[in-house]
């Protein structure tokens, strides 16, 4: 799509070679020949200034796949040109910029809006609270942003703009890989690092050791005509090229794994166990193009569950350790095996994962009916009231199976909370003031009449749906309501039976997901981090070396090099090169410079300007 | 355990006060900074001005060859090193001498401010990086789990940064005086609205990403910083170089005060190389968060208030880069991006964490 660098701003001037790899291959052979007509002297002087132009642009081109900017103008009026149009612009450096910002600009809302996907309560309390603003909300997509249409339009405009830049891109690479370094412009002087000195070697001589200095600092070489063309630096062309492939890798896998996933939670009291299936699920959501014959065959049973927490302090009460020991088996009855799942360590069976998300009481009651016989035994899981860290806890006891003494059929409701460790005041009434089971009690209502579970409409089972059912009273007209430590039994008036508390059973919820694809955005991410580091701290760039014997018989000898972002590493790389290339060919102390036209650099190269015409020197004598 | 306990808490005390100390050594750093800039204002050398006056002929000069090849003299000797003659290929405006020496300006009395100013920063982060240290000791744990934590390890991130700048002979001095005064605001609102007691890690923090992620992310955001400070004084020293350049006679004071500045090219060029050097690593920093995620939450990806701000971060600091290689954003309107950039970093880390629902909400306020 683009290039993270530090443009020279040469990619203005050579539109032609970067935009299209053939069009560059043309452009060098093309300047080759010019580069001769140069050398000749045939051709007249105009001539030769164009031809020099020319080979500047072919020695810049191609320094990048980088793509033109173009500017935005209209297209001529078929469909085919509106389409070309549209196509250049979509895959134009500026328009994904644009789309960029545009696609954090749309994820804004969405972190500052509740979302349905991660909220749903706060989704629900927004829209109750915000009747009129909440449904315009509601249409603009704005619970679901992630998953809305037009944040799906920019993420897709912005996937098909990087394919659109990266496939063509990659092919221009693959094209510079096979060619050669382009032929040393006619004037080296021009280039952003120079250096030239003069010398008693021969001129191949010189050649010929620079050609080695050049291979040996792992250069790829060229020859030229009484010149050597190096170029180095390809890994950061790569490394740009892999870092926008991994992009998309990594959208393609984050789709995947959006379109083929599933996540479930289910609430397991100790001892209690779960396989996995549809069935057995509290709650389960899934990608669209989910199946679900494909979940994973395995299951566990609750073993132990062991928290801890802050006991003093002013953290008193802040969790410190959470962790469910369970036995698993994988396939309808594989063989059990043991294992702990805590906060950051889930468990891993098969494709799937198994983490642990949240825990809590479960009292365990007995409740008798009329005449005297169990009309339910069990632990009761109570859930955490939101946002109290001390997790007093709601529930329901509802028993369906009841006779009162008179043997009429009714069911019981026990509505109440649950305190690990109890404590009440005036304002809050029984609440808990620790998480862990310091002082256990619950606190409940009992109810009779029909609990409603037959009408067929679903309803939670930590609620108790009022309708149809009328609370106990007391002798003096007051609601049943009685507080309960491990042990001790609440009697329900005239014999009703009663409800005995035992004793706390832990449960923990788990959230068992499969997510395909994780590790292909893992790889691309890596890549990813690769491609960036090479593209951002490798530089690219080409030297030049040229020989040619001088007006007074000695041999003059010129580098330049550039690079594809304007670094320090440029010139300071090409003053080692010489440093090292004079070893083999010592300068000479330098003549006074401005007085023979020794060398194609004339004075009036140290004009002001720099129009190319003003630098003109005039054909070549060699 | 009591015994342990105390020992834990007298460490604890000892960190606040380290952190109180520094503070205060850095307040005189402060004052000497002041003294520095107060004193280099009466250097009057207006060389960007005269650089810069408007030129008849063409607005193309290349003073750098020229003065190159005048040092070189005709008489260059053998044994001497190559000379290499380098030319912006940017064109536009020449290469501008760069004001050196920090707000001292060449000013003899303001330089030795300036060293006072320097000597007392180092001497403040020996007692910040000790204060970070007791923390750390004194919770047994990286010192990161909450915003006040935090904020003592970013601001000791960038005086660190500063001066191993400094110490590698990079021309930053003009750094100093914005950098004291923020190390000073961060450590001042750590100390009163986000002070909490040093404490054990909640089991969802427990992790060896904590150690990756959360140190990556303070590393980042402090070095995020120092860019965002040279690109802020670039858009200052860029509308006076344009000022200058269009014939316009900028005031007194901006005059003053800019001319001790690196000129627009080299402070635009100090906040890429920056900019460009971090952004992998907070690219690293996401992915080390999403792999994180995955362990604690069940999921990499989740759109969470930090994690879309992370995002957001990323994709503005990405649109920088891009934009400073594109015709027609480089420059003042990539230097606006950068700032954006560093201002969606400044709200996931205040804004997400004391005023968005998130799960990263660990400000411990």
């Amino acid at each position: 799509m683009s290039d993270t660098t530090d443009s020279n701003g040469t990619s203005g001037s050579n539109g032609a070679g970067d935009t299209d790899g053939t069009a560059g291959t043309d452009g060098t052979s093309g300047t080759g020949s010019a580069d001769v007509t140069a050398r000749t002297g045939s051709s007249a002087a105009t001539d030769s200034g164009s031809a020099e132009e020319a080979t500047e642009a072919a020695a810049q081109s191609q320094l990048s796949t980088a793509p033109v900017e173009e500017a935005p103008s209209g297209p001529k009026l078929s469909l085919f040109g509106w389409l070309r149009w549209f196509w250049r612009q979509l895959t134009s450096m500026r328009v994904a910029l644009l789309l960029l910002l545009l696609l954090s600009l749309a994820s804004v809302p969405g972190s500052l809006i509740p979302q349905r996907n991660a909220s749903p309560f706060r989704v629900a309390e927004f829209l109750q609270n915000n009747p009129k603003l909440g449904p315009v909300y509601d249409r603009l997509q704005l619970f679901d942003v992630y998953s809305s249409v037009w944040f799906s339009a920019i993420y897709l405009l912005l996937f098909v703009s990087l394919i659109g830049c990266i496939v063509p891109r990659t092919w221009q690479f693959v094209g510079q890989l096979r060619a050669k370094p382009p032929k040393a412009p006619s004037r080296l002087k021009r280039m952003p690092a120079y250096t030239t000195w003069r010398t008693e070697a021969e001129p191949a001589e010189v050649l010929g050791g620079a050609r080695k200095l050049l291979r040996g600092s792992r250069f790829r070489v060229a020859d030229g005509e009484g010149s050597v063309s190096a170029e180095k630096g390809y890994l950061r062309e790569l490394g740009n090229l892999c870092f926008h492939l991994a992009l998309i890798v990594m959208l393609v896998a984050f789709a995947v794994g959006q379109l083929w996933s599933v996540e479930g939670g289910k609430l397991v009291v100790k001892g209690g166990g779960f396989a996995n299936t549809l069935t057995q699920y509290d709650d389960i959501k899934s990608g669209a193009l989910y199946d679900y014959d494909d979940l994973d065959g395995f299951g566990f049973t609750l073993e132990e569950f062991h928290s801890s927490f802050e006991e003093s302090g002013p953290e008193r009460g802040t969790p410190r350790d959470f962790r469910a020991d369970i036995s698993y088996w994988e396939g309808a009855d594989g063989p059990e095996k043991k294992a702990s799942i805590e906060v950051n360590e889930p468990l891993t069976v098969g494709s799937s994962k198994v983490y642990l998300l949240g825990h809590g009481y479960a009292p365990v009651v007995t409740v008798k009916d009329g005449k005297g016989d169990v009309a339910f035994r069990g632990p009761v899981p109570f859930l955490p009231q939101d946002g109290d860290p001390n997790l007093t806890s709601q529930g329901v006891v509802k028993v369906t199976d009841y006779q009162d003494a008179k043997g009429k059929k009714e069911q019981l409701g026990f509505v109440g909370i649950f305190t690990p460790t109890y404590g009440i005041d005036e304002v809050r009434g029984p609440h808990s003031t620790f998480p862990g089971m310091k002082y256990p009690a619950i606190f409940l209502s009992a109810y009779r009449g029909n609990l409603g579970i037959d009408t067929g409409l679903p309803q939670s089972v930590y609620q108790l749906n009022q309708r149809g059912m009328e609370p106990f009273e007391t002798e003096d007209g007051d609601i049943l309501r009685q507080s309960l430590r491990p042990g001790e039994t609440m009697d329900l008036p005239d014999g009703a039976g009663s409800l005995t508390f035992e004793r706390v059973e832990r449960w923990a919820t788990f959230q068992i997901s499969q997510k395909p694809a994780s590790g292909w955005a893992l790889g691309g991410a890596l890549v990813a981090i690769g491609g960036l580091a090479a593209s951002l701290f490798l530089q690219r760039r080409r030297v030049w070396v040229r020989a040619y014997a001088g007006g007074d018989g000695r041999t003059v000898v010129e580098m330049a090099s550039l690079g594809r972002s304007e670094s320090a590493k440029v010139p300071e790389e090409l003053g080692t090169l010489a440093e090292r290339l004079r070893a083999g060919a010592a300068p000479l102390p330098s003549a006074p410079e401005r007085d023979a036209d020794d060398g194609p650099d004339d004075t009036s190269d140290h004009d002001d300007s720099v129009g190319p015409s003003a630098d003109d020197d005039g054909p070549r004598r060699s | 355990m009591n015994l342990a306990a105390a020992d834990n808490q007298s460490l604890a005390d000892l960190s606040r006060v380290l952190i109180l100390s520094a503070m205060a050594v850095y307040t005189c750093a402060f004052v000497a900074h002041i003294a520095e800039w107060v004193f280099g204002s009466r250097s009057r050398v207006a060389r960007t001005a005269a650089a810069l006056a408007p030129k008849k002929k063409s607005p193309y000069t290349r003073p750098t060859e020229k003065e190159t090849e005048a040092a070189a003299g005709a008489g260059t000797t053998v044994l001497e090193k190559p000379e290499v003659v380098t030319r912006s290929a940017l064109g536009g405006r020449p290469d501008l001498p760069d004001g050196t020496g920090g707000g001292a300006g060449g000013d003899e009395q303001g330089d030795v401010y300036g060293r006072v100013a320097i000597a007392l920063t180092v001497l403040a982060f020996a007692l910040h990086a000790a204060g970070v240290l007791t923390r750390a000791f004194s919770v047994t744990r990286a010192p990161w789990a909450n915003m006040y934590e935090f904020s003592i390890t970013f601001s000791m991130v960038i005086v660190g940064a500063y001066l191993v700048l400094l110490a590698a002979k990079k021309n930053v001095r003009w750094l100093g005086l914005v950098l004291v005064t923020t190390v000073l605001l961060d450590l001042g609102l750590a100390n009163t609205v986000l002070y909490t007691e040093s404490d054990q890690l909640p089991p969802a923090l427990d992790s060896v990403w904590l150690w990756i992620h959360v140190s990556l992310a303070i590393l980042c955001g402090g070095l995020f910083y120092l860019g965002a400070v040279g690109t802020m004084l670039y858009l200052f020293r860029d509308s006076y170089e344009n000022k200058l350049e269009q014939g316009g006679k900028p005031g007194g004071f901006a005059t003053s005060v800019l001319e001790r500045l690196p000129s627009a090219a080299s402070l635009d060029k100090f906040a890429y190389r920056i900019n460009a050097a971090v952004f992998p690593f907070w690219t690293f920093t996401i992915i080390a968060g999403a792999i994180w995620a995955e362990d604690a939450w069940g999921r990499y990806w989740g759109w969470d208030a930090k994690e879309v701000w992370s995002f957001i971060t990323w994709v503005a600091y990405a649109g920088y880069l891009h934009a400073r290689a594109t015709v027609g954003w480089k420059g003042r309107k990539a230097a606006m991006l950068a700032i954006v950039a560093f201002l969606c970093f400044l709200f996931n880390y205040y804004g997400v964490n004391l005023f968005v629902n998130s799960l990263h909400s660990y400000s411990g306020v």
